[in-house]
């Protein structure tokens, strides 16, 4: 009854009373319970809490108080401390971490009336492609092969959101994106999802990967309910000294913008030697559905979207390396002792981390070091500093870039595994905008040819989130998306 | 006067450069709103983004940006509009998130220089590298429990600045001297209480030696030292050392040194091929700092009178020596408490009584002057009280003990015990007479022509007069008399 509504109509409904918040979210408790144990989308679940806050929302939408989001089951990336419960990262080494204090993104979202339904799997703090990397054990992708039965990935590092929304166990999720994980776990489910420019939602309590990339974005099944997720997520913090000082405007009301009149840029670099024909075909008639809506499409190019990549890990390892320094096991989290204090950081850290966060750290610990420095971390800047102004120059003769948002539909768990170069290929067309700061969208366009959705990225302007959505509102309604994963709720 | 010290292969001049540790007055620490009071009980002053819990982040205390920039235009350096905080990564439990937010390649403030003052009364400018702000790490202490060590976080993200020389000094005096005149314009810029007991100003000496005419040869860092005593002894020992491993044939390694105060010497910490690997980079979490050179000025403006200044004013305006007025503007308590006194007074006689009897009355009492018992005001009315001769210079010693030991004004002490100066000039010849009367066989010896014996009939009249004549109208009965 419930799982094909979208938050927007959902939210309407619930002040109509059609339904009450209780009934929406007991629903929704209840497919994450029947479905969890086949997705793995969630580490913890919170279905008394969940209630507890649709009671709270009813309450408020009888007395007329209610919160935009009132009401609204979520699920919130373990990545984002929530207070009073649990908040893993998907590593060991957090252990059983209460957060005595709430993100201001989550904050923001029950300042709105929002239900969070518990916290969602991810890779290990938020570093891979796939959600194969966390400790609490991969999630499986809603989506399956036409006529197999592989289990496929949901793509990373906010897969468990991905997965949740799009087989209807949640209404919409929390992600972060640092080099992709928005946008290419939500063309894996075939879902929205949206990543801001850089500075547009507080950092502040949220598990920190690589600070100067890291940012919070929003998934949904519908643009328009990803709009109404950032609107709320969105704003300027004062704990972040990151976070931009600027109003944030109605995007839902953006998303109606249509595109006549703008200029949609294709970036030359992104059509790869190689390169899947169901993507390229899907960008073909992506770029005709914006044509078609009163749009001027132009070629731009981005000469070093080539190094993107090669920058991004080196910039992301590096910042993480610092930024993981602080799981110690001397002040929360797991600890394993030793005979003095270097044993006991051993022991901790080896215990407590995964291969991959291991493999980033040893690798952002080499581009600091004494002589490798300005080879590859100063080099890596300057590079960023170019690929940003590929982005500039872009956006002084286009409103807007449109690209795929990932090279292939979602691949299998187990692949790609033992090579972790084809799995950093995954984000070659996310992790540029990632570098350059600007916001990325991915919304469902269309399928493969297994059956597998594929994405469209829309990226725009720094702090233009608005025409990303008109853009985007565009691609949903022209691809008419209305393929249903085999695993979902109601199903 | 050049300071060399003598080896066997003849004398070796001293290099010595001082990066100094200054904990910053403010409020709260430099990126947390946790407070920064000294001695408070462990682990009560702690915000989550000290103890760096996940996803806590760093925002700059702006007070502790402006008092860098007071600090810097105190002592006359380049202001950087731009500079920037870098993570200094290692690993340490008093250290929570990893790494320190320090400033490495854009400090705040570039060079400047302060002037010291030696003891054979010449000067010299020792030139200042840089100041940065950085934070300070939290405590650990090993000595509470056999096998645990326990942390105290209290500490952990206090601004701190650091204050890097230039390699100027050439003896453990005028690194004494340096550390001395340092310490003074921080108190009186208000930017660090300099309390070296407690840690607040700390010290990392580097010294070197080399033979007249060289070029520098390898120094070695004297970490952590806490008083100006102990840094001149560590120059001294460690300069000794090196000269001995020179003069042995052999080499000094670059290397960190800690200096063992009650042993005087320095022992090796860890060699250079053991230093941390720090992996600097800028902190993604913080932006650049940029100043706005309008707001620099508006501090620029507001700074109080500094040590050098204030002299130059006392020794014009007071015609007080130079030496007297260095000791006075020492402290700004001092130079406050003179100053008060000294308006409207003779200046020189107000030097001389407050460096003289009140210095010495604090000192017997065992009292400072921020808690003296004699305030400004009322050492201004015991010499007023002099000057409209009330009282002697003899008794008014005597009144200002009083005032020490009781805090009583000088006008009531002086009542009370009957101090008052007798001018009535019958009741001083009455009291010539007597003693001249009691002691023909010294008055004999004066007639006969010796005049030293003056001196003793004075001091007689006075002594039987209880001190309280009047010196000049003793003197002149004394000399009518004796004719």
């Amino acid at each position: 009854m419930f799982s094909d509504l979208s938050i927007v109509e959902a939210a309407s409904a619930l002040r109509r009373r059609d339904f009450s918040a209780r009934e929406l979210t007991q629903a929704h408790v209840d497919a994450v319970a029947a479905l969890n144990p086949r997705l793995n989308a969630f580490i913890t679940e919170t279905p008394e809490l969940a209630l507890a806050r649709a009671d709270a929302a009813d309450a408020a939408l009888a007395a007329g108080t209610a919160g935009p989001l009132a009401g609204i089951p979520l699920a919130i990336k373990d990545l984002f401390c929530t207070e009073g419960v649990r908040t893993t990262a998907a590593s060991r080494i957090l252990g059983n971490f209460i957060p005595p204090y709430e993100s201001t993104v989550t904050a923001n979202l029950l300042r709105d009336g929002a239900v969070f339904l518990g916290k969602a799997n991810l890779d290990e703090f938020a570093m891979g492609s796939s959600n194969m990397t966390s400790a609490f054990g991969p999630v499986a992708n809603p989506w399956q092969r036409a006529g197999s039965n592989a289990v496929l990935v949901p793509g990373g590092s906010s897969g468990g959101s991905a997965a949740a929304v799009a087989a209807r166990i949640a209404m919409g999720a929390t992600g972060t994106d640092t080099g992709g994980s928005i946008r290419q776990p939500a063309a894996f489910c075939g879902i929205a999802g949206i990543k801001p420019t850089y500075g547009r939602c507080s950092r502040w309590g949220i598990v920190a990967f690589a600070s100067s990339l890291d940012q919070a974005g929003a998934f949904a099944r519908t643009v328009g309910d990803c709009a109404v997720l950032l609107g709320s997520m969105a704003g300027f913090d004062a704990k972040d000294s990151t976070s931009v000082e600027r109003p944030v405007p109605d995007y839902l009301a953006a998303t109606k913008r249509g595109v006549r009149g703008l200029r949609i840029g294709v970036p030359r670099e992104y059509r790869m030697e190689g390169m899947n024909p169901d993507v390229e075909r899907l960008w073909q008639s992506g770029l005709q559905w914006l044509r078609d809506a009163g749009a001027e499409i132009v070629d731009v190019s981005l000469p070093h979207t080539k190094y993107g990549l090669a920058t991004y890990y080196i910039v992301a390892p590096a910042e993480a390396s610092s930024n993981l320094a602080r799981y110690d096991g001397v002040r929360f989290g797991v600890r394993q002792d030793g005979v003095d204090l270097i044993d006991l950081y051993e022991r901790t850290r080896a215990e407590g981390f995964g291969d991959e966060v291991k493999r980033r750290i040893m690798i952002g610990t080499y581009v600091l070091s004494a002589g490798y420095y300005d080879a590859y971390y100063l080099r890596a800047q300057k590079v960023r500093a170019l690929i940003l102004k590929d982005f500039s120059e872009a956006f002084a003769r286009v409103d807007a870039l449109l690209t795929p948002t990932a090279p292939t539909g979602a691949f299998a768990q187990g692949e790609k595994m033992d090579d972790p170069i084809a799995m950093y290929l995954n984000d070659v067309f996310t992790v540029p905008a990632s570098m350059a700061g600007v916001p990325g969208m991915s919304v469902p366009a269309g399928l493969d040819h297994q059956g597998l959705p594929l994405g469209l990225q829309v990226i725009g302007r720094p702090f233009d989130e608005e025409t990303v959505f008109a853009v985007s509102q565009v691609i949903e309604d022209a691809a008419g998306f209305s393929a249903v994963p085999q695993v979902r709720a109601g199903a | 006067m050049t300071y060399t010290l003598e080896g066997s292969t003849g004398s070796w001049e001293v290099v010595v450069g001082l990066e100094v540790h200054a904990q910053v007055i403010s409020q709260s620490k430099l990126f947390s709103g946790a407070a920064t009071d000294f001695g408070s009980t462990p682990n009560t002053q702690v915000s989550f983004v000290d103890a760096a819990f996940p996803g806590m982040l760093p925002v700059l205390n702006e007070e502790c940006v402006a008092q860098a920039v007071r600090t810097g235009l105190g002592i006359g350096a380049h202001i950087n509009l731009m500079s920037r905080f870098d993570r200094k990564n290692y690993f340490y439990a008093d250290l929570p998130s990893g790494y320190q937010i320090s400033q490495f390649e854009h400090p705040i403030v570039g060079a400047g220089a302060i002037e010291i003052e030696l003891a054979d009364g010449s000067t010299k400018k020792i030139g200042v590298t840089r100041l940065h702000l950085e934070q300070d790490a939290g405590k650990s202490l090993h000595d509470q429990h056999s096998t645990k060590s326990y942390i105290d976080l209290n500490r952990c993200g206090v601004a701190l600045m650091e204050i890097v020389s230039e390699p100027d000094m050439r003896s453990p005096e005028e690194a004494g001297a340096y550390l001395r005149k340092l310490r003074t314009v921080l108190r009186y810029l208000g930017t660090c209480d300099g309390n070296m007991e407690e840690g607040s100003m700390r010290a990392d000496v580097n010294v070197s030696v080399r033979k007249h005419g060289e070029p520098f040869r390898t120094r070695c860092e004297v970490k952590n030292v806490n008083s100006i005593r102990f840094v001149q002894q560590a120059v001294e020992a460690e300069a000794k050392r090196q000269i001995e491993v020179w003069e042995g044939g052999g080499t000094v390694l670059q290397e960190t040194r800690l200096y063992d105060p009650s042993r005087g010497e320095t022992r090796s910490m860890r060699s250079k091929e053991d230093a941390h690997d720090y992996r600097y980079f800028p902190d993604p979490d913080l932006l650049p700092l940029v100043l706005d050179e309008a707001w620099v000025e508006s501090l620029r403006a507001e700074l109080p009178e500094l040590p050098d200044a204030k002299r130059a004013r006392f020794m014009r305006e007071y015609g007080i020596p130079f030496y007297d007025s260095g000791v006075l503007v020492a402290e700004q308590v001092i130079a406050d408490f003179y100053e008060s006194v000294a308006t409207g007074r003779d200046g020189k006689m107000a030097a001389n009584w407050v460096i003289g009897d009140f210095f010495a009355g604090l000192n017997r009492t065992g009292h400072s002057i921020e808690n003296s018992p004699v305030s400004a005001a009322a050492l201004g009315r015991l010499l007023d009280l002099m000057a409209d001769s009330t009282i002697n210079g003899r008794i008014a010693k005597d009144v200002l003990e009083a005032m020490m030991d009781t805090g009583e004004d000088p006008a009531s002490i002086i009542d009370a015990r009957g101090l008052r100066q007798v001018t009535d000039t019958g009741a001083i010849d009455q009291a010539v007479d007597a003693v001249l009367a009691a002691n023909p066989d010294k008055l004999a010896e004066y007639k006969a022509g010796k005049e030293k014996l003056f001196g003793f009939f004075v001091g007689q009249v006075m002594k039987a007069m209880a001190g309280k004549g009047n010196p000049a109208l003793v003197n002149e009965a004394l000399k009518n008399k004796l004719g």
